[in-house]
């Protein structure tokens, strides 16, 4: 089970957006839905909690990563650049595209 | 109900800085009772900390809202920029974006910001929609086009 944290300013809007199209990718990838979990979060609980994970997608900037790999999740809301986002998430993941 | 309302259009809206069209259309929510006093500074602090600006191409696009807490009811207030003003990336707080469409979220239930968002998602990647808002200079033309696009939208609680 890979475990993934989304993130935005409050943990609440632009992180639902960006969870949502993951999904889809894993969907539409056929990734199973027993191989993942995606929890989401405000940006400030990130740095207390990558460690528990996988890889981290935040919609806002983020810093302060060591360890766990942070992507940003920018591309789910402006559907600019998903493809190379989903690559890297994919290979993060070890999923099979 | 529809989430577009005339009174919260603002075409060629003159601004110079993000604060100022972020006050500028939370006064319209405010002024017609659609948020709480506290809305504009709710916003204000949340575009400080977590601009809403968005990289969406040619013309680019900012999302301001705040929390469902400081609304009374699910309206979006929408205005097109005289001249582009500069909003903060969302994603690089760095860099700024010259903005000509503003779309301020003041939704009042939780789950329906999201649905909101996603809607507002689907016609920001929309650079052909986006032209089009662009050139329309009256409120009617404006608020005709967004309230068809987002007329379809639910609400769940």
């Amino acid at each position: 089970m890979k475990k993934i944290l989304v993130a935005c300013g409050a943990g609440v809007v632009t992180s639902t957006v960006a969870m949502n199209k993951l999904k889809e990718a894993f969907d539409e990838h056929h990734v199973p839905e027993d191989a993942y979990q995606i929890d989401q979060t405000s940006i400030a609980q990130v740095a207390s909690m990558a460690d528990n994970y996988d890889l981290v997608v935040t919609t806002t900037q983020y810093d302060g990563a060591e360890g766990t790999t942070v992507l940003n999740g920018l591309p789910f809301l402006t559907n600019i650049g998903v493809e190379p986002l989903i690559d890297k998430a994919f290979e993060v993941l070890g999923f099979q595209e | 109900m529809s989430l577009a309302d005339t009174k919260l259009i603002v075409p060629q809206l003159v601004a110079d800085t993000a604060e100022d069209v972020i006050s500028q259309l939370a006064d319209k929510l405010t002024e017609n009772g659609f948020v709480k006093d506290s809305f504009k500074a709710a916003v204000l602090t949340r575009e400080s900390k977590f601009p809403t600006g968005l990289p969406t191409g040619a013309i680019n696009v900012a999302i301001p809202h705040a929390d469902a807490k400081y609304t009374n009811e699910s309206k979006i207030a929408v205005a097109t920029l005289a001249h582009p003003v500069k909003f903060r990336n969302m994603a690089d707080t760095t860099q700024e974006l010259d903005v000509s469409l503003v779309f301020m979220l003041g939704i009042h239930e939780a789950h329906g910001q999201v649905a909101t968002l996603q809607k507002i998602m689907s016609l920001v990647q929309d650079q052909a929609h986006l032209q089009k808002l662009l050139g329309m200079t009256t409120v009617d033309d404006i608020f005709a086009d967004v309230d068809a696009f987002l007329s379809d939208l639910k609400f769940e609680d």
